[in-house]
């Protein structure tokens, strides 16, 4: 018994000792549920109108979102399609890659996997940290992503968000964010809650067989579990002569 | 049936290498926990194989596509993501396994005469399966695939004289490029497979000729009964096989856990860079191997004594080559009276321990910034420095300590652990 502690321990040592070095920038956390396909569909509405018109996900299928989120080709066709392909095409952009280049000086990246490039912590804190900075090419600047070329293509749902600073002796000190009074339409609370969609969208993006992959899982570990107690049984039957 | 088996006999050694290897085949009676990992190897070599095969039906060699063809075997292949998640975990799984494999060989002695060449066609296996390793990690093209193989193909160059010519030979380029991609691709599918699976054939053959170590590092072949038979062992077939099941599927269950619940392994099995494209524009922030090199990683990286003729680059790569090839002169090193760590003194036992706190904390740093200082008092580097010189001198003053060590009396036949079975 002692063995089999000191055995798991070391299986251990290195899992707990090597933790993926994260980053330090204070990240917000964001909650996802795969499983809540509403606000799946909200974010994938958000997706194909704030974020496919500059970024693809050319990885991914417009049917294979529709068939894993429950959207009729129909509603794919109508809701998240504006560039007359068909349900079968991967989700490219329409804009070409040097014409990205000219304006924004960097093509935008693909979002296929960008959940799991970024992390989704790292993903809503980002769509939530843009503020006004006139001295930008593209009038925002962000504080998780400092001079991203990205402009902040929310605005009109979150408003004019401000970055205020404190003096600290010589230093400017960022210390927190100021909304223009009646500038976004949506409030704070509604603002948090479009992020989460697209954020989790954006997860359900990064691997479409997550469900699927769990599902099985658990089926395939009772297996295991099952299988095991005969084999179990039959090892001890046949040692049993064994001294 | 018995027709057909006279029928092949006649032709074909079949019930020769049956009873020669299976249900003639005797085997101590008192493997522990630690003897599991060689037939558990042996299953992921074929997990290896087979899922290697299908994800070739889909996977691109090429630079422009390879991203992308390992998405679409994630996405659009039926079953592809099942396929790619047991290939990679099952790659990182390779190791967990072949390091328990190797540290039992290590603690019960397995490397002494007269298996010395089962332990160094083992260490040769061991080799062929970074090399494995190595070149499947580029293949995805992602951009910590990209960087590591630069990052190491790039220490070759560190070697007078022909280093610079050496690297462009490896890559067939200047840069890491669609000529590395395919060739590291027939690398990986073809060549290494074979070497890996005659090397294994070699390894079990060897072993075979011997007879099987055990737990108390005792010869069970000095004590046999009037039939020849040794008295301390009992056939593979039926009772390892029997008993190895009961393993497999208690490692399958961690295995599958693993695919199914945590497939990137919290960062560590499937690194959060490499879902980003190769982009030889965009250096990772922090370019780390995947765990099971990090070790010999960080040993490379302790290596800054610019004064050193040749410089530490050279003497970094020189150092990590020899932190392998030490492991291959094991059987000469150790001078001890007795096999296992059963027997072995307190000396033995401190070295031991301080190795493998040593080699730990090694693996630790190969994941660190050399500058930083992760843990306490000194910075990773010296850290670094610290544990190559304890790793080093486990090897290398084995000789002396060995001889010095206080062992205990051997008995005459095999124990079983307190644990029993």
């Amino acid at each position: 018994m002692r063995k089999l502690l000191i055995s798991i321990v070391m299986f251990l040592v290195p899992v707990l000792a090597f933790p993926a070095g994260g980053g330090d920038e204070h990240l917000e956390s964001v909650f996802i549920n795969l499983r809540d396909k509403a606000s799946l569909q909200r974010g994938a509405k958000l997706f194909s109108n704030y974020c496919l018109s500059c970024h693809s996900a050319a990885y991914s299928r417009y049917n294979r979102v529709g068939k894993d989120l429950g959207i009729s080709d129909e509603n794919i066709k109508e809701h998240l399609m504006f560039a007359g392909e068909k349900v079968g095409d991967l989700m490219t952009t329409t804009m070409p890659v040097e014409d990205a280049q000219r304006w924004f000086g960097v093509a935008p990246p693909d979002l296929s996997l960008i959940a799991r490039s970024r992390t989704p912590d790292w993903l809503y804190t980002y769509m939530k940290s843009f503020y006004i900075d006139d001295s930008s090419p593209s009038g925002w600047n962000n504080t998780v992503f400092e001079n991203v070329a990205m402009p902040n293509v929310l605005y009109g749902l979150q408003g004019n968000q401000l970055a205020v600073y404190e003096t600290n002796g010589d230093n400017k000190v960022f210390a927190g964010f100021e909304m223009e009074e009646n500038t976004g339409t949506m409030t704070e609370v509604e603002f948090d809650q479009a992020v989460t969609d697209l954020v989790n969208f954006l997860v359900y993006l990064g691997e479409p067989a997550v469900l699927k992959r769990y599902k099985i899982g658990v089926f395939v570990l009772l297996f295991l579990v099952v299988l095991l107690i005969p084999c179990y049984l039959m090892k001890k039957e046949y040692w049993r002569d064994v001294h | 049936m018995k027709a057909f088996i006279d029928w092949m006999d006649e032709r074909f050694p079949l019930t020769k290498v049956w009873e020669e290897h299976l249900s003639k085949y005797y085997a101590p009676k008192n493997f522990n926990f630690w003897y599991y990992f060689g037939s558990l190897a042996l299953l992921i070599l074929v997990n290896q194989i087979v899922t290697g095969i299908f994800l070739t039906m889909h996977y691109k060699p090429d630079a422009a596509l390879a991203f992308a063809s390992v998405e679409y075997i994630m996405r659009d292949v039926p079953w592809g993501w099942l396929m790619r998640y047991l290939h990679a975990i099952g790659a990182s799984m390779f190791f967990v396994v072949v390091y328990l494999h190797m540290f039992r060989g290590l603690i019960y002695g397995s490397y002494r005469g007269p298996r010395e060449l089962v332990w160094i066609i083992g260490c040769i296996i061991f080799v062929a399966l970074m090399a494995e390793a190595f070149m499947g990690y580029l293949l995805p093209w992602g951009n910590m695939s990209f960087w590591g193989a630069q990052v190491i193909i790039s220490l070759f160059g560190a070697i007078p004289v022909i280093g610079e010519g050496l690297t462009e030979w490896i890559r067939g380029d200047f840069v890491i490029s669609d000529a590395t991609l395919n060739r590291f691709f027939a690398f990986h599918v073809i060549m290494m497979p074979l070497i890996l699976v005659f090397l294994v054939f070699l390894h079990i053959v060897a072993l075979h000729q011997v007879g099987s170590n055990n737990p108390d590092g005792i010869e069970i072949k000095k004590n046999k009964d009037e039939n020849g038979i040794p008295l301390d062992g009992i056939p593979f077939h039926p009772y390892y096989t029997v008993k190895d099941i009961v393993g497999v599927i208690v490692f399958l269950m961690i295995f599958l856990g693993i695919v199914f619940f945590a497939p990137t392994f919290f960062g560590l099995f499937l690194e959060k860079d490499n879902f980003t494209p190769a982009n030889a524009l965009q250096t990772p922030p922090h370019i780390v191997p995947l765990w099971y090199f990090t070790p010999f990683y960080s040993i490379l990286r302790a290596v800054v004594w610019d004064f050193l003729p040749g410089g530490a680059k050279l003497w970094g790569v020189i150092a990590m080559g020899l932190s392998i090839v030490v492991i291959f002169l094991l059987p000469w090193l150790d001078r001890s009276p007795v096999k296992s760590i059963r027997y072995k003194g307190w000396i033995y036992k401190t070295a031991l321990v301080l190795f493998i706190i040593a080699f730990f904390i090694l693996a630790y740093l190969g994941f660190k910034a050399p500058a930083d200082t992760d843990l306490f008092w000194f910075d990773n580097t010296r850290w670094a420095q610290i544990c190559m010189f304890i790793y080093f001198g486990f090897f290398l003053l084995m000789p002396i300590y060995s001889k010095m060590d206080p062992t205990k009396p051997v008995p005459d036949r095999v124990t079983f652990s307190k644990g029993g079975h």
